[in-house]
């Protein structure tokens, strides 16, 4: 009766298991497919117990889809889950915890506006009462504070989820699964929104739960941090498992592996030559869909022939900031100049008619319309004006023959023209998004997470179209979360948190500084290499535009 | 000497803009201020209004000069809204706000109750009486709604709960009968709503208008084959028996309205309180909140996302369907067509402007109450102010607050959206 009870009320409690043995699982050809793709294909892994086992992949690998089946977010078409030797079956993430196995997804699954304890006692909440279900707070709160306290992970129960910092959403997360006494915790991307810092914060985290016995399954694409933290790293391609590897291998060799080629994780470029001051931006405030000041104070300038890289961690004003000189966003104070042409106030065609070219950071959304085909996609700022139609007609061999130009000038893999966008890959997605921005005379080039969620293949192409794009004397802003993009690509880089500048620095700058920078720790200025005042480069360009790089460098 | 600082928050802190929220209300207050000091206080008759303290008009009586009152209440309005708009008390802005429209009321009704009377318990029994649809639907919608499903067919939950409350307590001779068929005759059309929305993904505000719609069309149709031709029959259900409290009834004003009632007033108040207190404090609301914030964190921990909002609005339905049975079992004594005349759009108006909070849609249901009581007597008194104006109220208040004037309404971030795995 009781049972029957159970299993027909939609509330009833996730069991907890006591057991101590530590956990030992086993994927045994796992299989998924959607449709015509086989997303994995007959996967076996093993992870022992008290490991960090890496799953390393390009997105769209099949990483993600390979452990929501083991978190029971999907069910496998074929193969078996194993753990300590007893085959399961997960229907839900119910089943998966009631195993130990529990999920901090990239996406944090937490609720805005309830607290850290209600969150972290959600679907295993202490209640009272009986069938009322009247809930126990004050246990949800001491449980949490106990949890954080066992394993070194401060939260504070009663704060709102909202209100958190992203690094301490993650923390909650981790606490979240620990308090449902997993033994196994799949980490899917963790370190894509964390500073430097958070993430070595979090690397010893892992580290200290692996020591008490806990194994961790690491998701990630960034071989450096692979190889610090992992004990055994497999490495996904397309679907299927291409090797194991040990974290001494280098990253050249684990990038092959990922890609199936060998890659250069280097951009080639030659030193730049920057002219004339192209985008002035001057004390620009802005504020964010809610209100709030999201860029407070921003001065920039781009010139000719530069990358000028905004660093910073998602969320510190860099979409607002690239949103307002589009004309995407009112700009509250300011000024945004264009070849000394105010652009504030003006509508976004008008800005782009004006020679700028904008890679949105969000692709599916604001980059493409993906019911479009390519050829269309490729049109979508032009389709009013002459050679691809008027304010009547589209011209449509205008239009598939500019699109046969582009696939091929900028390697779009695609059957034909014709096809949806959206059932092209990511990176050849950007690749429609960057053939049509720089298919128009460019006196500034914006790109937002030019590489975001793209194969390592596309991101070499990519970054190689920015640099060409720069040496034909374009001014070119790149703002990224990816650090070693940054690092990669800019001529300069401006570190941004919470709204402003806090620092121009040279890409030679170490590492850690501009880490630094980014969780907004300034040291004096000396401990920052400004950029070099002196540069050849520099005497060329107007004298006014030398004293001003030189005071951004040093502020 | 290296200098290590962390960026603190507060260095972005915008300078406050002088348009708070406080100001433009105490704009608005101070407006309708002289609108009651000036214009009421000029219309107004030096005559007295009594406010008597029954339903009629004998017995004791607060009485008041209606020219005096209504200019003295409006300057209090216009005081209420100065000190918002000088930017004092801060933090007894809602506060304010409350006396503030308060006051503009009192000042009307001084204006148009001078030289007349006005039966306080009257008024009171009326807008609670006019109010129990309403909370009652409303509440419906927040069981709905903070699970993520949008319930815009309160109206037809509403006559299917009237007409059903109609027919099957006529057949069965019993009230009780009826009021339990009234529920079923809800959780019909909340079951239809919920497997098209839940189910099969349909857009929730369409589905919702269609509901109404067929509830309206099968109604009116059954009315008219099965009822009219034979009311006695089918249309003359039993009435719900007023209760009278011993003692309490006899508290002043507040008694007969309250404690010499039917016991629909009575579910409705515990309803209230007990959805309150189990969205707030039970695992059942704890699940059913995030359900209506963010499904997919609720499903990661092992809930069952479409499960709980089947639960939730079918339990809508019975709520709403306890509505409808007010019209037939309570309100007139028969069924007729389209009786509900948009009582479940009110229902809705009240839901949003409570801020889909149990307590808030209960006081938002009072107001409107109170609105279409008040429109009633002044027709019956031969106001010169069309009641029309005091019947657009629900929806004028409803834009008001969904326009932001009164706090922002948030609604549940996940409300409408339907919940597909992966």
């Amino acid at each position: 009766m009781a049972e029957r009870r159970l299993a027909l009320d939609p509330l009833h409690q996730v069991q907890h298991r006591s057991r101590e043995i530590p956990l030992k699982l086993e994927l045994r050809g796992i299989t998924k497919r959607f449709g015509d793709l086989v997303a994995n294909d007959h996967i076996d892994i093993t992870v022992e117990p008290g490991e960090v086992h890496a799953l390393l992949g390009e997105n769209g690998a099949g990483k993600s889809t390979l452990m929501n089946q083991l978190y029971g977010l999907l069910q496998p078409d074929e193969g078996q889950i194993v753990v300590n030797d007893e085959p399961k079956v997960f229907r839900s993430p119910r089943d998966a915890i009631a195993s130990g196995i529990g999920m901090v997804h990239q996406h944090f699954m937490l609720v805005p506006v309830f607290t850290v304890a209600e969150n972290i006692a959600l679907g295993a909440e202490n209640v009272r009462g009986g069938p009322l279900g009247w809930l126990d707070r004050r246990r949800a709160r001491r449980e949490v504070i106990e949890t954080s306290k066992r394993f070194g992970l401060p939260v504070d129960p009663d704060a709102l989820i909202e209100d958190l910092p992203v690094g301490a959403q993650q923390r909650v997360e981790i606490v979240k699964a620990l308090t449902r006494d997993v033994d196994l915790l799949i980490l899917d991307e963790p370190t894509a929104v964390l500073t430097p810092q958070e993430t070595d914060e979090l690397l010893a985290v892992m580290r200290s739960l692996t020591e008490m016995g806990k194994s961790i399954v690491f998701i990630t694409h960034k071989l450096k941090e692979v190889k610090k933290i992992a004990d055994r790293i497999t490495v996904i391609r397309r679907g299927q498992v291409v090797g194991t590897a040990s974290p001494d291998t280098s990253e050249d060799e684990l990038a092959a592996l990922m890609v199936g080629r060998a890659v250069s994780l280097e951009v080639d470029k030659t030193p730049a030559e920057p002219g004339r001051a192209v985008l002035q931006v001057k004390g620009l405030i802005v504020d964010d869909d809610r209100g709030i000041r999201a860029v407070d104070g921003v001065d920039l300038e781009v010139r000719a022939g530069e990358v000028l890289g905004i660093a910073g961690v998602q969320g510190n004003g860099q979409t607002e900031l690239v949103e307002a000189v589009m004309g995407l966003r009112e700009v509250r104070a300011g000024t945004v100049e264009l070849d000394s042409e105010n652009l504030a106030g003006l509508s976004t065609k008008r800005i782009l008619r004006s020679g700028v070219g904008y890679v949105p950071e969000d692709r599916s959304h604001d980059g493409v319309v993906k019911e479009f085909s390519v050829a269309e996609n490729l049109i979508l700022d032009m389709y009013d004006s002459t050679p691809f139609g008027n304010a009547i007609r589209l011209d449509t061999s205008r239009i598939a023959s500019n699109a046969k130009e582009r696939v091929a000038q900028f390697d779009i893999r695609c059957q034909s023209a014709d096809t949806a966008v959206g059932t092209l890959s990511g990176g050849n997605q950007q690749k429609v998004v960057i053939a049509r921005e720089m298919s128009r005379p460019l006196k500034l080039f914006i790109a937002s997470q030019p590489t975001r969620g793209v194969d390592v293949g596309s991101i070499e192409f990519i970054h190689g179209q920015i640099v060409h794009e720069r040496d034909q004397g374009t001014a070119v802003l790149v703002v990224s979360s990816e650090l070693d993009e940054v690092v990669n690509l800019a001529d300069r880089i401006a570190v941004m948190y919470r709204g402003r500048i806090l620092a121009i620095v040279s890409p030679d700058t170490p590492r850690e500084a501009i880490g630094l920078l980014m969780a907004g720790v300034t040291s004096e200025p000396a401990a920052v290499a400004p950029v070099e005042e002196d540069a050849p480069v520099e005497e060329a360009a107007a004298e006014e535009e030398a004293g001003g790089a030189g005071e951004e460098g040093t502020k | 000497m290296s200098t290590t600082t962390v960026q603190e928050l507060t260095a972005v802190t915008a300078p406050e803009p002088f348009w708070t929220r406080q100001r433009r209300l105490g704009v608005a207050l101070t407006l309708l201020g002289v609108l009651a000091a000036a214009v009421f206080g000029a219309l107004a008759p030096g005559e007295t209004a009594r406010f008597t303290l029954s339903d009629n008009a004998e017995g004791a009586a607060i009485s008041i000069n209606g020219q005096l009152g209504a200019v003295l209440f409006g300057l209090l309005t216009l005081a209420a809204g100065g000190v918002l708009l000088a930017g004092l008390a801060k933090r007894w802005s809602t506060l304010l706000l409350g006396l503030g429209v308060l006051t503009f009321v009192l000042s009307f009704l001084c204006w148009q109750v001078a030289g007349q009377f006005m039966p306080l318990v009257d008024i009171l029994s009326g807008t609670v009486q006019l109010a129990l649809p309403l909370i009652l639907g409303a509440l419906a919608g927040v069981l709905g709604e903070r699970s993520g499903v949008v319930n815009v067919a309160i109206e037809g939950q509403f006559l299917m709960g009237a007409f059903a409350g109609a027919l099957v307590g006529t057949m069965a001779g019993s009230v009780w009968a009826g009021l339990i068929s009234a529920a079923v005759g809800g959780v019909i059309i909340a079951a239809i709503l919920a497997v098209l929305s839940i189910r099969y993904l349909v857009d929730q505000t369409v589905v919702g208008i269609v509901l109404n719609l067929f509830a309206l069309g099968i109604t009116g149709f059954l009315y008219e084959r099965l009822m009219q031709p034979d009311a006695e029959h089918y249309n003359a259900p039993p009435q719900m028996p007023t209760w009278k409290v011993p003692g309490l009834s006899d508290i002043p004003v507040l008694g007969p309205v309250l404690f010499n009632a039917t016991g629909l007033l009575w579910l409705a108040l515990a309803l209230v309180l007990i959805i309150h207190f189990g969205l707030n404090r039970t695992r059942w609301g704890l699940r059913t909140r995030a359900v209506g914030e963010h499904p997919t964190a609720a499903d990661t921990v092992g809930i069952r996302v479409r499960g709980l909002r089947y639960l939730n609005v079918l339990l809508g339905g019975i709520v709403a369907g306890l509505g409808g049975a007010y019209f037939t079992l309570v309100a007139t004594g028969s069924f007729t067509k389209n009786m509900t005349a948009g009582a479940g759009f009110i229902a809705l108006a009240a839901l949003i402007f409570g801020r889909y909070s149990p307590f808030g849609a209960f006081a938002a249901a009072l107001f409107f109450g109170f609105a279409q009581k008040l429109a009633f007597y002044l027709s019956a008194i031969n106001s010169p102010v069309p009641s029309q104006f005091l019947s657009m109220l629900p929806y004028l208040a409803t834009i008001v607050a969904v326009a932001g004037l009164v706090g922002r309404v948030r609604a549940p971030a996940a409300d409408g959206i339907p919940y597909v795995k992966g």
